[in-house]
């Protein structure tokens, strides 16, 4: 709303003043004519014209200064429009001079004054039109410095309005000064024409065409303005003469020179107007390649995209793109030449043994349009081709054929180079790009596995009367498949399970997962822990992938007999203390990994222990992670370290043990964040 | 990370993993075997003298052959193992499954 009423605001106050200047001016010609006295000060109407150029210059300013997107021909065209309708009022008003029957109006006095008067204000709207447009062409793309010469000749302009007010007599060397400044200052600033540049060629013809309209419109409004004022002083004294006006000639010279100086420059800009168009259109594909890389979906678009632009840029006939994916396979993609015809380009420089193609030496590219002239039945006469490299490695390259022979010159060389190069960097991103895709992808997918593998180890822990358990698991970045769980079957039975599947990431949990349903399924029935190994092992031989297999040790505690009955599938040897004998071993028995003999063999590698325990006896399971746990020298944890680390906290609980075993190894490690899984499970017996 | 180097004696092919086999270099080491396989020996010999670890997925290649090869009648022998990576293979008890020998020679004998 403000935006809009300011500006009719301005003409309004323009109007007004140019009309208070009108009858001003009248009076004092009449005052002057009759011989009194005009009873107004002599600055008034100096200070009127001052008011109505300063509300003219604002009015166009936030007409025409505003806007933030513009293009050049629209301004100008602005320009001309204006100057235009001015022109017609002004014409139309001459007019008036030759009609018949209107020489008495036409040669009264008021009828003079009036219409240098209208001309006055038609001019110096035009003049204050094209100063705000030539104002923001000078600064498109403009310096600190030329911002600051411009506020500099403003305020020059501003200065001469103040002088003009002031009517200081004898003051012709100020005034002289004055102008000169301006004028040099104008012509500086008129060398700024940067803006030509981004006109086209099509855009360049229609602004030559409105500039010399324009250039017109000025010259004919001064004429009409000066002659109207010659005239008017011929008829006698009292006229106020404004052609004087500082501020009034500095506009029309700068607004001429400037006119002017555009309309050569874009004339002799002209015939180089493609040459900058294909520059132009050479960066635009060069953003496109780039951008490609994010927009597009798959790479073939990008090899589309990239043989696209180059052939546009060097205007070729025909071009290809041979990607190898590997040392046998190559895909080609093809534009306005089919795949057989390439395909015979490409044999025929191989039958001569050219090596140019891979080259980006000029010579050989040259050499290369000699080797096309020698396959017959070929349209073509030029071909320039370069390698594209991703990562330092030659992935393909990119052929252009022009039927014109030396079709290709340097400049054009250099840009396939260019080309070249850049694909090969979008080709490199996006890959990358593809890649971080994937990686994301996994590490979801194993954020996921991790999840599940927590959930399938016990939260509780089945404990009896005769033992108390305790019982610890980390795993890696990687999910690992450490697996514990303990099933009390009966008052006087418990089953327990330590295992380890082999490998890791998803598979591994997923094997976990079958693990703990065999357990649970089996353990129930209060099976002899050799037969629950068998039984497993014929599950697992049909669930397990080819190299997979599950360590495991199962264990049946009887507390009616005091007895311990396991089986060691593979599984690191269980750690034993005795508190009769006050001595702590490990129990090697024999016995196979689940899943590595899938045949009914199984039984003969499988064997059953028992031992009976004792109160103050302590059990220690645990997977190879805490004895293959290495410190930053390189060593492992090792048997007897575990072995020395029990012994020192034997007579303490469950958890205390658990707890110190722990502790004991990150003291060797030096870290917690150990790289494989780790899992423990004490058993105290009570 | 493992270096696998290939000799072919009398008709034998030695397979030599330097280094550690963890999972992703025992891809490498199932690759080996399976082109010697490819090649049509019968007489598989792993040279375990420069071999400084092995992990679990390292086991599970030479366990997923057991079988193949018994099919086959292809003959494998491990030699030249040092303590540590013999512990890990008595432990989940592949030394039962596989030939596991101390020299070259006995090796050579065996297959």
């Amino acid at each position: 709303m403000r935006t809009k009423a300011l500006p009719r605001l301005l003409f309004l106050v323009a109007g007004i003043t140019w009309v208070s200047l009108l009858f001003t001016d009248l009076l004092i010609v009449f005052s002057v004519r009759s011989n009194i006295e005009p009873g107004l000060p002599v600055w008034l109407p100096g200070v009127l014209f001052n008011l109505f150029l300063v509300s003219l210059y604002y009015f166009y300013k936030f007409r025409l200064d505003r806007e933030e997107q513009f293009n050049f021909v629209d301004l100008l065209w602005r320009v001309f429009a204006t100057g235009l309708v001015i022109t017609v009022i002004s014409l139309l008003l001459r007019l008036i001079d030759y009609l018949p029957g209107t020489s008495k109006l036409t040669n009264l006095l008021i009828y003079v004054e009036a219409t240098y008067i209208i001309s006055l204000g038609l001019i110096s709207g035009f003049l204050m039109a094209s100063f705000i447009v030539w104002k923001r062409l000078i600064l498109y793309q403009k310096s600190k410095w030329l911002l600051r010469l411009w506020n500099f000749f403003e305020a020059g302009l501003l200065v001469a309005l103040v002088y003009n007010s002031l009517e200081l007599p004898d003051a012709d060397w100020i005034y002289n000064i004055l102008m000169g400044i301006l004028i040099v200052t104008g012509l500086v600033l008129s060398a700024n024409m940067k803006w030509v540049a981004y006109l086209n060629f099509r855009q360049k013809l229609t602004s030559l065409l409105l500039l010399l309209l324009a250039i017109f419109y000025v010259m004919y409004l001064f004429y009409t303005t000066n002659s109207q004022a010659i005239a008017a002083f011929g008829e006698g004294t009292g006229f106020v003469d404004h052609r004087t006006h500082i501020l009034f000639q500095s506009l029309f010279i700068f607004v001429t020179i400037y006119s002017v100086f555009s309309f050569l420059v874009i004339l002799f800009n002209l015939p180089t107007t493609s040459v900058f168009e294909q520059k132009l259109e050479e960066v635009v594909n060069f953003q496109r390649i780039s951008q490609s890389v994010q927009t597009e979906q798959n790479e073939e678009s990008v090899y589309n995209i990239l043989l696209e632009t180059s052939m546009s840029t060097v205007f070729a006939d025909a071009g290809w793109l041979e990607i190898k994916d590997n040392d046998h396979d190559h895909r080609l993609f093809t534009s306005h030449i089919s795949e057989k015809e390439a395909n015979e380009i490409i044999e025929h420089f191989r039958k001569e043994h050219v090596t140019g193609v891979l080259d980006q030496s000029q010579d050989k590219t040259k050499g290369l349009s000699k080797h096309l002239a020698s396959l017959r039945g070929s349209r073509f006469r030029s071909i320039l081709a370069f390698p594209i490299y991703v990562k330092g490695k030659d992935i393909g390259t990119l052929a252009l054929l022009k039927e014109l022979a030396d079709g290709f010159n340097r400049e054009m060389t250099k840009i396939v180079s260019a080309f070249a190069n850049q694909a090969g960097i979008s080709i490199e991103n996006f890959r990358l790009l593809e890649e971080a895709l994937q990686s994301e992808r996994y590490k979801e997918e194993l954020k996921i596995a991790k999840t599940v593998q927590k959930s399938l180890l016990p939260q509780v822990l089945s404990e009896h009367e005769d033992f108390e358990l305790a019982a610890f698991s980390e795993s890696a970045d990687e999910v690992g498949g450490d697996y514990y769980d303990t099933l009390r079957i009966s008052d006087t039975q418990s089953a327990l399970i330590v295992a380890d599947v082999s490998g890791k990431g998803t598979t591994a949990a997923f094997h976990m997962s079958q693990m703990k349903g065999i357990f649970h399924s089996l353990a129930q029935s209060c099976l002899p822990p050799e037969e629950f190994m068998i039984r497993t092992n014929r599950a697992l031989a049909n669930c397990l992938g080819r190299g997979s297999f599950i360590s495991a040790t199962f264990f049946m505690i009887n507390t009616q007999e005091k007895k311990v009955n396991y089986s060691r599938a593979g599984h690191c040897p269980l750690l034993y203390y005795s508190a009769f004998d006050k001595t702590a071993r490990y129990l090697k028995d024999k016995g196979v990994a689940l899943g590595m003999v899938r045949n009914n063999t199984y039984d003969k590698f499988i064997e059953a222990y028992s031992f009976a325990y004792q109160p103050n006896d302590v059990m220690v399971l645990y997977t190879d992670g805490i004895t293959e746990a290495k410190n930053t020298k390189g060593d492992e944890y090792g048997y007897d370290r575990l072995l020395d680390a029990m012994l020192e906290v034997k007579d303490r609980s469950a958890r205390d043990i658990q707890e110190h075993l722990i502790n004991r190894l990150y003291e060797f490690t030096g870290t917690e964040n150990i790289n494989d899984d780790y899992t423990t499970m004490i058993v105290k017996f009570r | 990370m493992v270096q696998i180097k290939r000799i072919q004696e009398d008709g034998t092919d030695i397979i030599i993993p330097i280094g550690e086999i963890d999972a992703s270099s025992s891809i490498e080491l199932d690759l080996t075997i399976a082109k010697s396989v490819g090649e049509g020996f019968t007489k598989i010999l792993i040279d375990c003298s420069t071999l400084e670890y092995i992990s679990s997925a390292g086991l599970g290649v030479f366990m997923s052959y057991i079988e193949e090869f018994s099919d086959k009648s292809i003959k494998m022998v491990l030699f030249g193992m040092n303590d540590k990576v013999l512990n890990t293979f008595e432990i989940l008890g592949l030394s039962e499954l596989l030939t596991i020998v101390k020299t070259k020679d006995e090796a050579k004998q065996k297959v």
